[in-house]
């Protein structure tokens, strides 16, 4: 544990992107004893952890393996800013395609599951088209809640690429914009399904 | 280098240096456009960087331990077990030789009041006492829950009418009540003596909360007796580096602050958060860069808030629906300190609808609560909700249609200013009759009617409005700089906070240069490589800053001028700048990149400063709300079907951020209006709403995603880009606009915010 305190500390202090969130220890978060079966999977019973000991655990984020190491009592994201209680969606990621707060997930929940951030649907160095749509459409102001925004859109439309005007409304209602973009948003997520 | 300018186009004319210029044609080539946000990248890909996404080297977390009580003394604070916790570098509270680094500093309103960093007497629910530093955000938060202090609970009182009775707890030595302010122009007697109908009634709007997305909190980081803070505010100079570098005892120029981005503002960013200071404290004891993220609990007291009213208004009309006189009182609550209580409390009544007679009277009270912010159009929307929904009970009292009644009363001057100066344009007309028909009020209105016995009720309202300010408020000074290759770099001090401000000056620039916006680049918000200026509030940076930034590109083209002249050998009145070259009427021509002026030299600059309105007139931004919603009876439950905006906002620069201050003013004044309310505990004066589900915010399914806007252009040239600010205005009428729609389809009259279910069983 002592080795990998120092690494922790080495990594957490790197980056400076939201872009690079997942990226560094801070963000890792990690299962209590044992239960959760959110994901459909089971975590190991024998996995009884100390609520302070820095854990190991293996992320799978925009189809890349990390390796990061957490407290077992952070939650994932926990240095993405938000409500931390599963209020105003700004932290929505898709584990395994579905549109979940980070805030209110534990890292042993998403362990082994595809998990996609903002980030992650770039293609390359251009905009993904759920992106493009909202940057059209002028879905956003401050930009805070954005990236929330976005993957809701975007888990909307991979479970419904089709959806009505009570869809996208329903799809969207777990994610505050204090700004009220809310028309722009709407229009984005129906531009986006248009594009897609 | 062709690519970078657009070919052939005709720009506008370059005046002679000290001569103004000419106002741009009504129709523009790139301003007034829908064009993408130049930042619209950065926000959607995760790219933008708010300051929680800056790690240092050797970062240390911050946490902040809040009074749990109403009013209380701290008697002491240990802190021992804390400072043994793992991974904790430091403990601060007000003991601490660090908490007096600190020197109190005044509020937004009064600079007399002092905010105190950790102060001995605790006055509100969330007021800081102590703080830590630590190696991650978990331990720092263990170590504020180890932090053991002592307090004296003393009695407290939360809501301001109670406050001004006698024998109420005292929350400041002085007394409960403040201050009482008012305004009186002609004989109020007289008015309503001559007035066909007087009517009273008593209302109330709820304090409601900016509720920034992002919390408050930033990384501080010493370099030597340096500071860099990165934070989220409206102003890196006002009131950011002004009030820290005050409060710390710093040179102007050895506190810098950046703020590219900011998660919010609604005016909750024009003065600094106390964390502000704490991470620099806590980053000078330990040595090492700290950051600070609040939570969202503590978002709510200390995020700042818009006070709550209790209004008394008097009326008198005149049966053709002529006003005789407005008789306006408000009790309102900055909190626990003097913080602009009753700031702005009267300015619809003052002037909008023309009214000979008037008298307004505001008291502000303390109570113990946390301190009021302005926040968007100050006072405005409050002052509405009653004066709004009056205008409608006495047009129903007079059997006359609320619009024709507003329409009696249009004024061309300002009614408050010694002088009666002239507005410089006055849309208030065109807003109210346009809107009107382009919502189809009154076919809206007789469908609706035909709904009354139905469980399911529909009910058309609408609502007028204006603003203090939205004018030129200096200073700002914009450099421009056109480098060798064509491509434009300005340097600005103004905040973007999601307001489009980056994307309006690219357009400006682009329309007077002929250069394309992506070889703009916009350096902003950043006290180290930009220049002073006012706070983005009191909806001036557009006002403000376009015309400057005009100035500085038209200075550019003068230089290109004279250097261009040299080399072609020609007078410089015979050239004009086109499509990225310098033609002459002759003919004769050379390429931008090519002036040997700006080969030699590298680089031109044009330097800008803010200019003033216009002196013996009056600048003022108008708008006019329109709505249908729909109320269930049975569960009093309502939506707003159906929105209309008409605003007379001078020159729209930037459409898409136009639209999107029209969207967000109206959904938050439709917060106000339906669902936010700050609630205290009645029986421990504890704040109880402290989270989005007890605090409703309108979510995408409470607002018409089908929202119309209806642009009112009177060809304002008050300045040369003729642009009033248009970020405050449309929060002021929403609120009453719903409430009178609900009434024209309930025959129930709201008078208190917010409408919803609970008030049916009050």
């Amino acid at each position: 544990m002592k080795k990998d305190r120092k690494e922790q500390k080495g990594k957490v202090q790197k980056g400076i992107t939201r872009r690079g969130f997942l990226t560094t220890v801070g963000v890792g978060a990690v299962g209590v004893a044992a239960s959760s079966t959110l994901l459909g999977q089971k975590a190991k019973a024998e996995e009884v952890r100390e609520a302070k000991e820095l854990t190991k655990l293996t992320l799978v984020v925009n189809g890349r393996r990390r390796r990061v190491l957490a407290e077992p009592r952070w939650t994932l994201l926990y240095v993405l800013e938000g409500c931390g209680r599963g209020e105003c969606g700004y932290c929505t990621v898709l584990i395994d395609d579905v549109p979940r707060y980070a805030c209110m997930t534990l890292a042993v929940e998403a362990e082994g599951a595809k998990i996609t951030t903002v980030e992650g649907l770039m293609k390359g160095e251009e905009l993904g088209p759920v992106q493009d749509a909202f940057a059209e459409e002028d879905g956003f102001q401050c930009g805070f809640c954005t990236p929330g925004q976005i993957m809701a859109a975007e888990g909307l439309l991979r479970a419904n690429p089709n959806p009505t005007s009570e869809e996208i409304l329903e799809g969207m209602s777990g994610n505050i914009c204090r700004c009220g973009s809310y028309p722009q948003i709407f229009k984005a997520v129906k531009r986006a399904a248009a594009l897609k | 280098m062709a690519s970078y300018y657009e070919e052939g186009v005709s720009l506008p004319k370059t005046p002679k240096p000290g001569e103004e210029p000419e106002p741009w044609p009504r129709k523009t080539r790139v301003v007034g456009t829908r064009m993408r946000r130049v930042d619209a990248r950065e926000r959607v890909s995760g790219e933008a960087v708010y300051y929680d996404d800056i790690s240092l080297r050797g970062m240390l977390y911050g946490a902040i331990l809040r009074c749990p009580h109403a009013n209380a003394m701290v008697k002491n604070v240990d802190t021992s077990a804390a400072e043994r916790m793992p991974g904790v570098h430091a403990v601060i509270h007000g003991g601490s030789p660090e908490a007096k680094q600190y020197t109190p500093i005044g509020t937004w309103a009064d600079p007399t009041a002092k905010r105190e960093l950790f102060p001995s007497h605790c006055r509100y629910h969330g007021e800081p006492v102590a703080a830590v530093a630590a190696e991650t955000p978990y331990q720092a938060w263990d170590a504020v829950r180890a932090i053991k202090v002592d307090y004296d609970v003393l009695p407290f009182v939360v809501d301001e009418v109670e406050a001004l009775k006698p024998g109420a707890p005292r929350v400041r030595e002085k007394g409960n009540k403040r201050v009482t302010d008012k305004y009186e122009r002609g004989d109020l007697d007289k008015g309503f003596r001559e007035a066909d109908v007087v009517l009273e009634e008593n209302y109330r709007v709820e304090c409601q909360f900016h509720d920034c997305p992002e919390p408050a909190g930033g990384v501080a980081n010493w370099d030597g007796d340096s500071l860099t803070l990165w934070i989220g505010t409206q102003g890196v100079f006002h009131p950011s580096q002004a009030e820290i570098s005050a409060g710390l005892g710093l040179p102007l120029s050895k506190c810098r602050i950046i703020s590219k981005y900011s998660g919010g503002g609604f005016g909750g960013r024009t003065h600094v958060y106390l964390a502000d200071f704490i991470a620099p404290l806590l980053a000078k004891k330990t040595g090492r860069p700290v950051k600070i993220a609040t939570t969202r609990e503590e978002s709510y007291p200390d995020g700042g808030n818009a006070p709550p009213h209790n209004m008394k208004v008097k009326v008198g009309v005149k049966r053709d629906g002529t006003l005789t006189a407005y008789h306006y009182a408000t009790i309102n609550t900055g909190g626990a300190i003097s913080s602009g209580g009753i700031f702005w409390y009267d300015r619809p009544y003052r002037d909008l609808y023309l009214c000979p007679n008037v008298l307004t009277e505001g008291t502000d009270v303390y109570v113990n609560g946390p301190p009021s912010w302005p926040m968007r159009a100050p006072c405005h929307p409050q002052a509405a909700w009653a004066m709004e929904q009056m205008m409608d009970t006495l047009a129903e009292a007079i059997g006359m249609d609320p619009v024709e009644m507003r329409l009696k009363n249009m004024p061309t001057y300002a009614q408050d200013i010694e002088g009666n100066p002239p507005y410089t344009t006055t849309g208030l007309r065109e807003c109210i009759a346009d809107g009107a028909k382009a919502f189809g009020w009154k076919e809206a209105r007789r469908k609706a009617e035909r709904t009354r016995k139905g469980e399911i009720r529909r009910g058309v309202g609408m609502s007028s409005g204006s603003f203090e300010m939205a004018f030129i408020w200096p200073p700002t000074t914009p450099i421009l700089k056109l480098s060798r290759d064509g491509s434009v770099k300005l340097s600005i001090g103004e905040a973007d906070m999601g307001t489009g401000t980056k994307t309006a000056l690219s357009m400006v620039i682009a329309e007077e240069l002929g250069i394309k916006p992506e070889f703009i680049h916009v350096e902003h918000a950043d006290t180290g490589t930009t220049q002073v200026c006012q706070v983005s509030a009191g909806s001036r940076t557009i006002p403000t800053s376009t015309p400057a930034v005009r100035e500085a590109a038209i200075k550019i083209k003068q230089q290109l001028l004279d250097m261009a002249a040299k080399d072609l050998k020609v007078d410089p009145s015979d050239l004009v700048v086109e499509g990225g070259q310098i033609v002459s009427t002759g003919g004769k021509k050379v390429k931008i990149t090519d002036v040997s002026g700006l080969k030699d030299r590298m680089v031109i600059v044009g330097v800008a400063h803010a200019g003033a309105n216009p002196p013996g007139k009056r600048v003022k931004p108008f708008c006019a709300h329109f709505c249908e919603v729909e109320v269930n009876m049975k569960t009093m439950e309502v939506k707003v079907l159906r929105y209309l905006a008409a605003h007379e906002s001078g020159r729209v620069i930037c459409k898409v951020g136009y639209e999107a201050q029209l969207a967000g003013g109206v959904t938050q004044g439709i917060g106000l209006g339906l669902s936010e309310a700050r609630v205290f505990d009645r029986q421990t004066g504890k704040l109880l709403t402290t989270n989005m589900h007890d605090y409703k915010v309108p979510t995408i399914k409470d607002v018409p995603t089908g929202m119309e806007y209806l642009l009112i252009d009177k060809n304002d040239t008050f300045s040369s880009t003729g642009a009033k600010g248009v970020g405050e205005p449309p929060k002021v009428p929403p609120a009453a606009a719903v409430a009178n729609a609900v009434y024209h389809a309930t025959g129930i009259r709201f008078t208190k915010s917010p409408i919803n279910p609970l008030q049916l069983g009050a």
